[in-house]
């Protein structure tokens, strides 16, 4: 029952096959017997999971059981969850305990969802393979030599793993597409404002929003149903009705007319990867979509404008740890300066330093037109490209990421090759669009992600083609070992 | 543009940054890198092109101007590293 996701554990829990303690039960032992290897979860919450399982199966015996009632899920450490530790992946917030729950995890309570504990990430979110965790790397399931990718990436191998049906996940700039694309996950970055960012640990405002990664198209639609709507905490929440995601999932596919940019085909990926992409495409043919070239004439700039406007927006964010009210100070500080000095460089990691200092340059006199109104004026052609491409085609499709997973440590000492993993992924962010990775094949046994793009908030439509193609294919339907 | 340890220096200051000999170095070069990508910005012509701040260009939303949080203050105190009598407690600012 373990490579179940959360429409099978809500159907069984209906059919009484099993309890929520009982699916609950058999994660925590999962997480117990595999953690250790994986180092998916930072925090482990089993005393408050079966508590909560308990109380989900009693509202289900009084008969007033949701569809999520009883669901075990994880949440993304950088979801803050009251009396529970939420550390963000870095050594600054490892003793904080956040006084209140993040909208999204509030949502998914009431809806009954059973916490099992919170993932491991990059720190602060700041990363394509989850390996500048103050908490170490996680390990990919599928080969735990490799990255599971990040930064969401102790979700995408917690769910990969078997460690739970499903997980709440963030995308700045590709940190749930990617791991989604490296663990044969499906993983949606919803529209900017579709889901409330409050109670999420800041790193670039502007791009920042929650999504889920999930087995399948039809969870995803489950829990985003849930996790989106408008919150008036959020002042960049957009008060929107969420339609019924579920309800448009098996919409046919006929006259679908998918755009493919060639800059997304072109030098840097692996051939292998083509391949299996073409096939896919191929595949939405035969469903009766229609494909056609489009081109992103910018799109080969979104990295050099992302990697001026998130750190300039993360040294804004992460001012706030200063060692006064919250989070790590240092030993005996000898005045106040000392203090905010060694609190930060004691308390940030390497890559989370090296963002700040990069944004404190492109927002330092001088440098501030040539950089941070450079990369803002890039930002809106970048999002004019998509404009003009959404005037002819229905979503964009093209890889998630230009290979599979690839091994631990190999682009540690390297942040710009780290940086380019996110090549395909970024303008999606700069542009505010929802994506979606979805499993489409496989090179030598690991996972290749296919990314689709769509309009202002389309998410139904992801989620119809996606749950379509998984309809007509299986791939999504492969485990780590299997 | 190309940078100095000089500049380094600066910017760990402005950012409240404390780094080690080592740290700065690896700052110097891996600095220098990411700021080959970002230059590569400057070969398009942006004239004329307004600058984008946020994918919404929505006004900002306004609330009514009243009281909406209860007082957290026990709560909020409890979170800080030190605090004496109700109030954060820093290192001595003024002699």
């Amino acid at each position: 029952m373990l490579n179940q996701g959360i429409a099978d554990i809500a159907r069984a829990l209906v059919s009484g096959e099993y309890s929520s303690v009982e699916i609950t039960q058999a994660y925590l032992d999962q997480i117990a017997l595999h953690n250790g290897e994986l180092n998916a979860f930072i925090t482990v919450t089993p005393e408050q999971a079966l508590a909560q399982a308990t109380a989900a199966d009693q509202v289900r015996a009084s008969g007033n059981a949701g569809v999520f009632t009883g669901v075990p899920i994880a949440h993304k450490d950088i979801f803050c969850t009251a009396g529970v530790r939420t550390s963000c992946g870095s050594r600054m917030l490892d003793n904080f305990i956040a006084p209140y729950n993040a909208t999204v995890v509030e949502k998914l309570l009431n809806a009954g969802a059973v916490m099992l504990g919170k993932t491991n990430m990059d720190e602060f979110a700041m990363g394509s393979s989850n390996e500048t965790s103050y908490y170490g790397p996680v390990k990919n399931p599928w080969n735990r030599t490799l990255v599971p990718g990040g930064s969401s990436g102790g979700s995408a191998a917690a769910v990969s793993g078997q460690l739970c049906p499903a997980a709440t996940a963030t995308d700045t700039g590709g940190s749930i597409r990617q791991p989604a694309s490296f663990c044969g996950l499906t993983g949606i970055k919803p529209t900017y404002g579709r889901v409330s960012r409050w109670g999420m640990i800041a790193f670039a405002s502007s791009l920042d929003q929650a999504g889920t990664l999930t087995r399948t198209a039809e969870d995803a639609a489950i829990m985003l149903g849930i996790m989106a709507g408008f919150d008036p905490k959020d002042s960049t929440s957009v008060d929107l009705p969420v339609p019924d995601y579920c309800a448009q999932l098996n919409k046919p596919l006929h006259g679908l007319r998918i755009g493919i940019p060639r800059q997304h085909f072109a030098q840097g990926l692996k051939p292998e990867v083509e391949i299996q992409i073409r096939a896919a495409l191929h595949e939405f043919e035969k469903l009766g979509a229609t494909i056609k070239e489009i081109s992103l004439d910018n799109s080969h700039y979104s990295v050099a404008a992302y990697y001026v406007i998130a750190p300039a927006e993360a040294s804004a964010n992460l001012s706030r740890y200063d060692g006064v009210r919250f989070g790590y100070r240092c030993a005996k500080p000898v005045d106040l300066e000392d203090m905010y000095k060694r609190s930060r460089g004691e308390g940030f990691g390497a890559e989370v330093k090296r963002r700040i200092m990069i944004g404190t340059y492109a927002l330092s006199a001088g440098y501030y037109d040539a950089y941070y109104i450079k990369a803002q004026k890039v930002r809106r052609l970048i999002k004019d490209d998509f404009v003009h491409a959404f005037n002819e085609v229905d979503v964009i499709m093209g890889p998630t990421s230009p290979h599979t997973a690839f091994p631990l440590g190999a682009k540690t000492k390297d942040p710009v090759a780290m940086y380019l993993e996110d090549i395909y992924t970024i303008a999606v962010n700069l542009a505010g669009l929802p994506g979606i990775s979805i499993p489409a094949g496989t090179v030598n046994g690991l996972p290749v992600g296919l990314q689709i793009v769509g309009r202002d908030f389309d998410e139904a439509k992801l989620l119809n083609i996606a749950h379509m193609f998984q309809q007509a294919t299986a791939w999504h339907l492969l485990t780590p070992g299997a | 543009m190309t940078i100095t340890l000089e500049d380094v220096e600066n910017i760990a200051h402005l950012a409240r940054l404390q780094l080690s000999p080592t740290e700065k170095q690896e700052a110097l070069s891996s600095i220098t890198n990411i700021l080959q990508v970002i230059d590569q910005m400057q070969s398009i012509n942006t004239t004329g092109v307004e600058p984008l701040a946020h994918a919404y260009e929505a006004a900002q939303r306004l609330r009514d101007d009243v009281v909406t949080e209860k007082d957290q203050r026990i709560t909020l105190l409890a979170l800080a590293p030190s605090t004496q009598r109700g109030l954060f407690l820093v290192p001595k600012v003024l002699e």
